[in-house]
């Protein structure tokens, strides 16, 4: 059996949940805690991004033999804007509410540190189809960490998801969390979440060679 | 349980008989009177209230406890003051579910996280009460008028609201029992959006009917005064931010006495008192210099005030204690006091008056061998050549 496919697999889940850009890297915090007002805005938000990754990480990969050191940051700022723009234009053809709500978040993904990161890191030291495995990974990662910011900021800000009312008319919207105070108190709730599973996952791994020792 | 007759220890060698649980006892003594005046005015459902709210901060605390990583246990009446404190700084009508709410946010973000009794930067209280006012901005200025009849017997609608729902209007209530909306409005928001300043006696009391005002100035002055006499709050604190409130205030109403209103009715009416005196004084985080807490309570005095006059909110006491409150640190380093005895060494050339706040040298005790001051060093910029 080839090692090829854990490899690859390896490769995915690493960005989604080993290196989660959002949980466990806490990068790209400007778009985490400005455009997850909604589900549905963090859900077009991550697949933008998502996007430009794994084509930006895709074509730095490619011509990663042809450019030269010293001006390779801005040959990746070149290469990451041409697929913000168009990201950029299709949002505002699909729907304009839609790019009215991402606003500047949208063209700022050039600057996104998980894409640089990315390229500088990844995708300049590897073959395309791996880079391009990994951004996904990654992409996707990002991608779940902005919907799990969303979804509660929208289950509690508007009492709906994804635009569905869920507990009818009479809802009382909690205001906070459609305010910028509420995105740090939902990444902080999820971030003191997912710490407090790490340290279980090493508490039990600890007593599990503990018992092993003892046998 | 035995004693030892001998018990060798390193200083203090004098304590007094004072535990925090003490404290804390005697603060929630000294919060029963209050509470019951509070019920008194507002019958079931500010009984209600103070149950629910309570027993959210109570379950919170537990649960905390219970994951090992908190200073301090339940049974030390901590998480009881937060919630009567939070209790009372509500509405009496505000619903069940938001109190819970409130309760829960108090004790896990303003106490918890930061590791219990002790630590906290804010006062847990206000943090809850900052929470739901950012959170449900209409049902915490909903306020109904007190000694309503049939108080005792029948909840206030907006009290019953079903967890997540909209409360029910109070207006609409106040209106069959044939009572207009203004009597539902504070005597803080009356004068701010209608200019209607409330009588004098009326404020200290709070025994007039109809009106929405908080526990009693007066009955908050006489257990705070006990909480002073037996030591177990500093009476610096609610006397600065008096002073420092009635002085901003009077100076403003002599300036223009038919802008503002007089230093009287700022003193009595909203919260200004029940935060001077129980919110203000919490011992964790409120400087503990004497000279600091002149300073920490003149700015909530000043704050308060300025907070009252110049922004939309009626009421500003909260926002002033929990500024004051970031601000304590800060104001215990720079009124930190000359050691006994160094003053005068020192004082040959110049008396060195800003000690450094965390570990002084001069307050170790002279036993500790490791005691020696640390000296600057200044390492050379340019490399040796």
């Amino acid at each position: 059996m080839s090692t090829a496919a854990p490899q690859t697999w390896d490769e995915f889940m690493e960005g989604v949940w080993r290196q989660n850009p959002v949980f466990v890297m806490v990068l790209g915090m400007c778009p985490t805690l400005a455009v997850t007002v909604s589900a549905i805005n963090a859900l077009s938000m991550g697949a933008a991004t998502l996007f430009v990754l794994v084509c930006s990480c895709g074509l730095v990969s490619l011509m990663r033999a042809v450019t030269p050191k010293e001006v390779r940051i801005a040959v990746y700022i070149v290469i990451i804007a041409t697929f913000v723009t168009a990201v950029d234009y299709a949002i505002q053809a699909i729907s304009l509410a839609l790019y009215d709500a991402l606003g500047a978040f949208i063209q700022l993904i050039v600057v996104n540190c998980i894409i640089l990161g990315r390229a500088e890191a990844h995708a300049s030291k590897n073959t395309p189809l791996p880079a391009m495995i990994n951004a996904a990974g990654m992409g996707v990662g990002f991608t779940l960490g902005l919907l799990a910011l969303g979804v509660v900021r929208e289950v509690l800000g508007a009492g709906s998801l994804f635009g569905v009312a869920l507990f009818g008319a009479g809802f009382q919207p909690w205001v906070i969390m459609v305010l910028p105070p509420g995105g740090f108190f939902v990444l902080g709730a999820w971030l003191l979440f997912f710490a407090w599973l790490e340290r279980r996952k090493l508490r039990r791994a600890a007593s599990l060679t503990e018992a092993g020792q003892h046998v | 349980m035995t004693q030892p007759l001998i018990e060798i220890r390193s200083a203090p060698h004098v304590q007094a008989a004072k535990t925090v649980e003490t404290i804390m006892r005697n603060v929630v003594y000294s919060l029963l009177p209050i509470c019951a005046f509070y019920v008194f005015q507002y019958g079931i459902s500010a009984l209600a209230s103070i149950a629910v709210v309570t027993g959210a901060c109570l379950a919170t605390e537990r649960f905390f406890v219970g994951t090992g990583t908190q200073a301090g246990r339940l049974s030390d009446y901590s998480a009881v003051i937060t919630g009567l404190l939070l209790a009372l700084t509500l509405p009496p009508g505000f619903p069940l579910w938001m109190g819970a709410v409130a309760g829960i946010v108090a004790i896990a973000l303003g106490k918890a996280l930061f590791g219990g009794i002790g630590f906290n930067v804010f006062n847990p209280a206000l943090v809850g009460r900052a929470f739901v006012q950012a959170a449900f901005p209409t049902a915490i200025a909903t306020y109904t008028p007190s000694f309503l009849p049939g108080r005792f017997t029948e909840f206030i609608p907006s009290t019953l609201a079903w967890p997540l729902m909209i409360p029910a209007d109070a207006a609409v209530w106040l209106k069959a029992k044939h009572l207009d909306a203004l009597a539902g409005a504070t005597p803080l928001a009356k004068w701010k959006f209608d200019g209607v300043l409330a009588n004098a006696d009326e404020l200290l009391t709070s025994l007039s009917g109809h009106m929405a005002v908080g526990p009693s100035p007066l009955l908050i002055l006489v257990c705070g005064a006990y909480l002073a006499a037996r030591r177990f709050m500093d009476w610096r604190i609610p006397l600065a931010v008096l002073g420092s409130a009635a002085l901003t205030a009077w100076l403003l109403f002599a300036f223009d006495p038919a802008r503002y209103p007089n230093p009287f009715f700022m003193l009595f009416s909203g919260g200004l008192i029940l935060g001077a005196v129980y919110m203000a004084t919490d011992m964790a985080t409120s400087p503990v210099t004497p000279k600091g807490m002149w300073v920490y309570g003149a700015l909530i005095g000043l704050l308060t005030v300025v907070i009252r006059y110049y922004s939309g909110l009626p009421e500003g006491v909260m926002y002033a204690i929990l500024i004051a409150n970031a601000a304590s640190p800060l104001i215990e380093k720079i009124t930190q006091p000359v050691p006994f005895g160094r003053g005068a060494i020192l004082g040959m050339d110049r008396v060195k008056k800003r000690a450094s706040y965390p570990l002084n040298p001069g307050y170790i005790s002279r036993e500790e061998a490791s005691a020696v001051t640390p000296k600057k060093r200044f390492l050379p910029n340019k490399p040796k050549k």
